[in-house]
């Protein structure tokens, strides 16, 4: 005979509440993302532009590609680059992951770092954290991209490359590790001290308590801030265009140059752009709104 | 003076140290320009964009379904789009639509510079932002506070004015702080269209003259400076606005 326990841990988050309006499963998601009413939006301002692009183009005389066939002629490179290589939309989310990665991994000990007992250690981590975050990202891809070496010599005679968007994930790791580092120092304090106190008399030591009793409470916490960093971070990679990696951005200026400066495509194609981003970042930014809630403690 | 001068080139001659933006007149001269249209650049659009962040949430409490529909879809595009691209869109897509005008020496040119759009679409982007704060802050002022006001005879717009604007504004400075923040930070966008800002400057700086590490430790001096003046000045207004005994 076992009885269900009649409440989670205080600390813990609202139980999830399926009320009438029903909770989120994974698969609800992309039809209460994209209801109706973002979907026409969406297509009613896209139409538009298109419509407007095509009436210009009647004007032009010349018979040539309508704005609607251009765009799909080059809608497969700016999603996936040139054959043979990773470039476009693709290279955008393939640097976000990266980047994420790197990000995520040395801000979370950073974050560690400026909660240590050590006075030295949080007041470095503290001073790294402050300069990554607050220092523009444009000039930390700038500092990554032009003082990184293209290739390091190993001593064994191993060479490793070091190409351009390897160095641009060095540089936007740089921003995301302090801010990631920011958001693990304020889920760490975040957790009540009777916390550590109970499990100080349960005879766990620091380390222990850290690991088993307050590390995972903390990514619950974290949870949303770090999607939320995530999608600034995916709309951010667009930056690497500017020190020349062909990404989506730099595909379309270049699509833009190759179709020799019709007006009438300007609108359509930086547009499509914006909407492509938009497809990918707003879901993530719901979902984060659905979390925030659902994790947000009773007061 | 003369002397620092003095000093400042030894450096570079006796360890390679070369910090020719701040002895050499026409180098120091490119530098000082590209931070004062740095800070132009982040007031006014700083500025306009809490002017946006005003309208828009006053907009998001309006009767009609459709002013509410836009700000909402204002709000979601911009959030979720790169700031990058919108400038982009922005600079070469909106601009080419507007009238060119001549100039006096007879040539053409665009009706607005690369600041003016630069400035139009950082607020833009910023101004998404801020409606969704001002619009927490109103949601926070407790409703006992616009009932009491109704009920001493204040009509809906001057409940806004003299009652719900002047509490929100107080509850919402820390989050506007970070946001005028990332905005100060996102000025360096504008490099992308060639406003002669900080960035664009100190690129052709080091372009010149081959001193990209010192050049790069100047920025960053420069911003986490700015930005920490920002946060100060704003620490100033929240704590010069504090209520006694209200809140905290």
């Amino acid at each position: 005979m076992t009885a269900k326990p009649l409440a989670v841990l205080p600390v813990m988050a609202r139980p999830p509440a399926r009320s009438a309006a029903g909770d989120w499963g994974l698969w609800d998601a992309p039809k209460r993302i994209f209801t109706p009413r973002v979907l026409y939006g969406l297509l009613l301002a896209f139409g538009l532009c298109v419509l407007a692009g095509e009436a210009y183009a009647q004007f032009g005389g010349q018979p040539r590609l309508g704005v609607l066939a251009t765009m799909q002629k080059w809608l497969p490179l700016i999603l996936f680059g040139p054959p043979g290589e990773i470039g476009g939309f693709t290279l955008n989310i393939l640097v976000s992951f990266l980047t994420m990665a790197i990000g995520t991994v040395t801000g979370v000990v950073l974050g560690v770092m400026q909660v240590s007992q050590g006075l030295i250690v949080r007041r470095i981590a503290w001073a790294v954290t402050q300069f990554f975050r607050n220092s523009p990202w444009l000039v930390l891809l700038f500092f990554a991209i032009l003082l990184l070496p293209y290739r390091i010599q190993l001593p064994g005679g191993f060479v490793v490359p070091f190409p351009d968007w390897i160095k641009a994930v060095v540089g936007l790791a740089l921003p995301i590790m302090g801010n990631i580092s920011e958001v693990t120092r304020g889920a760490i304090n975040s957790i009540p001290t009777g916390q550590w106190e109970s499990s100080e008399s349960l005879a766990f030591s620091r380390a222990q308590t850290f690991r088993l009793i307050i590390l995972p409470q903390c990514l619950k916490r974290m949870l949303p801030p770090w999607m939320n960093w995530y999608a600034i971070l995916t709309m951010a990679t667009t930056l690497i265009s500017i020190v020349g990696v062909s990404d989506s951005m730099t595909l379309t200026q270049q699509a833009l140059a190759a179709e020799g400066g019709r007006g009438e495509l300007l609108i359509p194609m930086y547009l499509l752009l914006l909407l492509l981003f938009f497809i990918y970042c707003y879901p993530i930014a719901r979902w984060t709104q659905v979390l925030e809630r659902r994790f947000a403690i009773i007061t | 003076m003369e002397s620092l001068a003095e000093w400042l080139r030894s450096l570079y001659t006796d360890y390679g140290i070369n910090l020719v933006q701040f002895y050499d007149e026409f180098e120091r001269a490119r530098l000082l320009r590209g931070m004062w249209i740095t800070i132009k650049l982040s007031v006014v659009s700083i500025a306009a964009s809490i002017v946006i962040g005003i309208i828009g949430a006053w907009l998001q409490t309006s009767n009609y379904r459709v002013l509410r529909s836009v700000t909402q879809g204002y709000i979601q595009f911009f959030r979720n789009t790169p700031p990058l691209v919108q400038m982009y869109f922005f600079y070469f897509a909106l601009s080419p639509l507007l009238p060119r005008v001549a100039t006096d020496y007879g040539t053409q040119q665009p009706l607005l510079s690369s600041f003016a759009w630069a400035a139009i679409s950082l607020s833009f982007f910023a101004g998404a932002f801020n409606v969704e704060i001002f619009r927490s802050g109103i949601e926070a002022v407790p409703r006992t506070m616009t009932e009491a006001a109704s009920a001493l005879g204040y009509t809906q717009m001057q409940v806004y004015r003299y009652v719900v604007f002047p509490l929100a504004l107080r509850i919402v400075i820390p989050a506007l702080t970070n946001n005028v923040v990332n905005l100060l930070k996102t000025t360096t966008l504008a490099y992308a269209i060639a406003v002669p800002e900080t960035l664009f400057m100190a690129s052709q700086i080091w372009s010149d003259r081959v001193n990209v590490l010192e050049m790069m430790i100047t920025l960053f001096v420069f911003y986490i400076g700015l930005v920490g003046l920002l946060v100060w000045a704003m620490d100033r207004w929240e704590k010069s606005l504090r209520i006694p005994g209200y809140g905290q």
